[in-house]
């Protein structure tokens, strides 16, 4: 195993991490501020893959444009889904809202294979994210660097958002303390409504980029993705979104890593995630950065 | 024949930086009723707590008779004898008031799993002994008339005395009483005094209790313990307790 | 004891009276069965069978999700763990040989061959090891986060299945199981199931279980221990679900790892909830439902025609309708059908005397 080979697996590995990290921060932002996990979460991702097919290939859209559709009407769907299923849900036992997450997961699934049908379809990738640079035998996409870029972009962004903006602040005090806040006349609907939003806009983001590497679209697309990322959530410490992003480059890692290590174990890639969201929850169950979890 | 049941040594619990309760000594005698109270945050559910396996006390002893079931797990504890209410009532909301107090038979239960399923062997008669204990200790708490109803539908009062009779179906060696009487108005603190003192005599209890209700406490407990901030500051009977200056200065704070 | 008939009548009010009744309503169960049995189509028999096997496994999901309030969503796992347990052990070492082409099956699975309820017996034993063994690293974690570990395990499970292909036969799956599961295999097994949980649910140790699912730390104060009575619930509940795997192995004579996907957990769910999480009875009707629900909806799915239009089938509208339906029910009716209370031969009384009352004063 030489350097070249490790380099390039890392490369693989941070840009599988990176999108798992955009993923992850929506799941870990909405968790913190209401204490749900949002299993459309990873749903959300299919969505935008579909509009972002739709507008390139049906509608011959420039892709700026479908792209930029494609995130509003993301974050939109997000909101819709907390208003129509979540907030009702809002003063409930957990577990409940759990369950209508689960089930609106599937109904997003199945409307998906009732609108549009199961078959894959093929994302079109822009010229733009074609080609790579090559050094020696080191194959570097302009695709993993354009995933780099812009994860590091929306993570410096969302940070920003979250530490100086009122907004921000009113999100990591809800996920200090609900009541209490509730109590002192913030608008906590509109808070959580814009935590929906940012999140489901980074799922978006994630969805796109995840297409043009991974070129299927299907309904079921974002399941395993939308899973991966929690656990990357997890592994990062609930509610932390600096501790997702780190959480998914860590399981891009892993991922990548462990299968190149062992590539007899190719097939058990997906156990790899699960594998740490049970030793995490097991040894350290608040994540590398995180903070208590809620009983 | 006054042995001691129940005893602390040194008992201390430290939460982070605070110390919520520094060396109790506390000693309950066979039918003893002793009351542990103290002005507001001084420790004493944190006592309870540490001493009934709640949480785990930082250093000292807890000694049942001979037994040191310091830092036990709560179920052993209970196994051992002593059974406890809670500060905040914490019955099974959705279970009848009947089954809420034969939850705590289980523990004497002798029928295997495969014995509750195939209805054989010891299966019929410990349920009827589970239960015809219920229905006494229930007979006795006042509560036969709503045997059957929801835990969650009982008024407060009753709720309490529900939790009692649920502790006391463990067949405790000790029975600890987490604010007996909060939020009861002066003539139910009366009703609940007589109430325990005839559970007393007719079980044969030993008690120890904390209120703020400091009638009641005079009234009902053989001695008293006072502990402020976490440290204990006086022990003796009632008459000793009210005449005591640093309790005084405890409770109306330094300004007196 | 005058107080007693107050009580729920599960143990002593009326017992002999219940005792009948219940043998009596058995009794006509059998007897439809038999009926079904000679003249029902094998369409309909199918759906009888299926309707048995998912009440085997929604009756005790439902003690662990809805008894013991821990809510696991891996019940995929053991169902795969008995389905391919059980068909391994009842086919032939000829069979075996023959179905696992790309790499042998491992020893001694390779040359036992065993009878079928031998075989059910194995598939319980086996996911109910499984869970015995989960037990200890699942229960340390409470609420949302069992319910992702316990999904976790589920797709590991499914990893397993696809990829230990000297044991599972991979993707392939094992096919040409001898359709051994009858009405009487299934509905028999499945009195068996709904006796044991019941009464296993109306003795000490299902009220342990309910108390911990109320209040966890009063009742480990009152002598409960919180884990031993839910890793209880978590195997018996895998146990039954291993044996609901080997019975439907061997109705559907082929199995694959596709088969035992979240989705199957998802419809166990929408069973438990709609029927009423927490009720045995509730779990019944609502696989019932869920079974005859599901093919009712399959009108959808296929070409159709209503008032002389033809409407075409859409794909997929089926399982819309089920994830729709279990968000309203969430949202309007979360206790379900049945909430928490369970069939009563009292209740049934009381209803229809009081059905009778009305009828005649209005008649």
């Amino acid at each position: 195993m030489d350097l070249a080979f490790v380099l390039q697996q890392l490369i693989f590995g941070v840009t599988l991490g990176c999108l798992y990290s955009l993923i992850a921060i929506g799941y870990t932002m909405v968790y913190g501020v209401i204490r749900l996990i949002n299993f459309a979460h990873g749903d959300l991702l299919m969505v935008a893959a579909y509009i972002g097919f739709f507008g390139i290939v049906i509608f011959h859209l420039p892709w700026p444009v479908v792209f930029g559709i494609s995130i509003l009407l993301t974050g939109v769907l997000g909101i819709l889904i907390d208003r129509g299923a979540y907030k009702p849900l809002r003063n409930s036992p957990r577990i409940s809202a759990l369950i209508t997450a689960i089930g609106v997961s599937f109904l997003l699934e199945n409307l998906g294979i009732v609108i549009i049908g199961g078959r894959p379809k093929s994302f079109p990738r822009p010229a733009l994210f074609e080609g790579d640079l090559r050094f020696d035998q080191l194959i570097l996409p302009y695709l993993s660097l354009w995933i780099l870029g812009i994860t590091a972009v929306l993570l410096i962004l969302v940070l920003l958002v979250i530490h100086r903006t009122q907004v921000g602040m009113a999100m990591r005090a809800l996920s200090r303390d609900f009541e209490t806040v509730r109590l002192m006349g913030v608008d906590v609907d509109r808070v959580i409504s814009f935590t929906f939003v940012l999140g489901s806009s980074l799922a978006a983001v994630g969805g796109i980029f995840w297409c043009m590497k991974y070129p299927a679209v299907e309904p079921f697309m974002g399941v395993i993705p939308g899973l991966k990322a929690f656990v990357a959530a997890v592994l990062g410490g609930i509610g932390s979104v600096s501790g997702a992003a780190l959480g998914g480059l860590l399981l891009g890692l892993a991922e990548v890593l462990i299968v190149a290590i062992q590539p007899e174990w190719s097939g058990y890639r997906d156990a790899v995630a699960f594998t740490i969201l049970i030793a995490v929850l097991l040894t350290r169950p608040t994540g590398i950065m995180g903070e208590e979890l809620p009983k | 024949m006054n042995e001691t049941l129940l005893r602390t040594e040194e008992l201390t619990v430290v939460f982070g930086g605070l110390v919520a309760l520094s060396g109790l000594d506390l000693e309950i005698r066979r039918g003893e009723i002793v009351g542990l109270i103290g002005p507001n945050g001084a420790g004493k559910t944190t006592a309870f707590n540490a001493i009934t396996g709640v949480i785990q006390p930082s250093s000292g002893k807890v000694l049942l008779g001979e037994d040191d079931i310091t830092a036990r797990p709560a179920p052993k504890i209970a196994a051992k004898g002593i059974a406890r209410t809670f500060q905040q009532i914490r019955l099974y909301d959705d279970l009848t008031v009947i089954e809420n107090v034969m939850v705590a038979g289980h523990s004497s239960v002798r029928y295997t799993v495969f014995e509750a399923v195939m209805g054989l062997g010891r299966f019929t008669s410990d349920e009827k002994r589970i239960s015809d204990y219920a229905e006494y200790l229930l007979d006795l708490m006042g509560l036969s008339d709503v045997i059957a109803a929801k835990a969650s539908a009982l008024p407060y009062g009753r709720q309490r005395k529900l939790e009692i009779a649920r502790a006391l179906a463990l067949h405790p060696t000790v029975l600890l009483l987490d604010e007996p009487v909060a939020g009861m108005n002066p003539k139910e603190t009366k009703g609940f005094a007589d109430l325990l003192r005839r559970l007393h005599s007719e079980l044969n209890l030993t008690i120890g209790l904390i209120d703020h209700d400091m009638g009641f406490v005079m009234n009902v407990c053989d001695k008293i313990k006072v502990i402020d901030h976490g440290i204990p500051i006086a022990w003796g009977t009632s008459e000793e307790i009210r005449a005591d200056q640093k309790v005084i200065a405890a409770y109306l704070g330094t300004a007196a | 004891m005058r107080v007693v008939q107050a009580v729920t009548g599960s143990y002593r009010a009326h017992v002999t009276r219940d005792r009948i009744l219940t043998a009596a309503a058995v009794g006509l169960l059998l007897a439809f069965l038999w009926y079904a049995d000679r003249t029902f189509s094998a369409y309909s028999i199918r759906i009888l069978n299926t309707v048995a096997i998912f009440s085997i496994v929604a009756v005790t999901y439902n003690l662990i999700n809805g008894v013991t309030g821990q809510f696991s969503l891996g019940p995929n796992a053991f169902i795969a763990v008995g389905s391919y347990t059980s068909a391994l052990l009842t086919l032939s070492p000829q069979e075996k040989v023959g179905s696992f082409i790309i790499d042998p099956l491992i020893w001694p699975l390779s040359v036992i061959s065993v009878s079928f309820p031998v075989s059910l017996i194995a598939a319980g034993v086996a996911a109910g090891l499984v869970a015995f063994l989960m037990s200890v690293p699942v229960f340390r974690t409470r609420g949302d986060y069992l319910a992702i570990v316990t999904l976790g395990f589920g797709e590991v499970m499914q990893v397993i299945t696809n990829n230990a292909v000297s044991v599972t036969n991979g993707p392939l799956g094992l096919k040409g199981l001898y359709p051994y599961t009858t009405l009487w295999w299934s509905w028999g097994l499945c009195i068996f199931t709904v006796i044991c949980t019941v009464r296993l649910v109306n003795s000490s140790y299902g009220r342990a279980m309910k108390a911990v699912r109320e209040d966890e730390t009063a009742a480990e104060a009152m002598g409960i221990d919180a884990f031993w009575t839910k890793t209880l619930a978590f195997t018996f509940s895998a146990f039954f679900a291993g044996v609901g795997g080997g019975l439907l192995a061997h109705l559907i004579t082929t199995i694959s790892p596709s088969l035992f996907t979240f989705f199957l957990t998802f419809n166990l769910l929408i069973i438990i909830v709609v029927g009423g999480l927490g009720s045995t009875t509730g779990a019944l009707i609502g696989a019932i439902l869920f079974a005859w629900g599901g093919e009712a909806l399959r009108v959808v799915e296929e070409p159709f025609t209503l008032f002389g239009r033809d409407f075409p089938g859409v794909p997929g509208m089926r399982m819309v309708i089920f994830s729709a339906i279990l968000i309203l029910m969430m949202i309007f009716a979360r206790s379900g059908i049945m909430s928490r209370r369970e069939f009563s031969w009292q209740a049934a009384i009381d209803l229809g005397s009081a059905l009778l009352a009305r009828i005649r004063r209005t008649g």
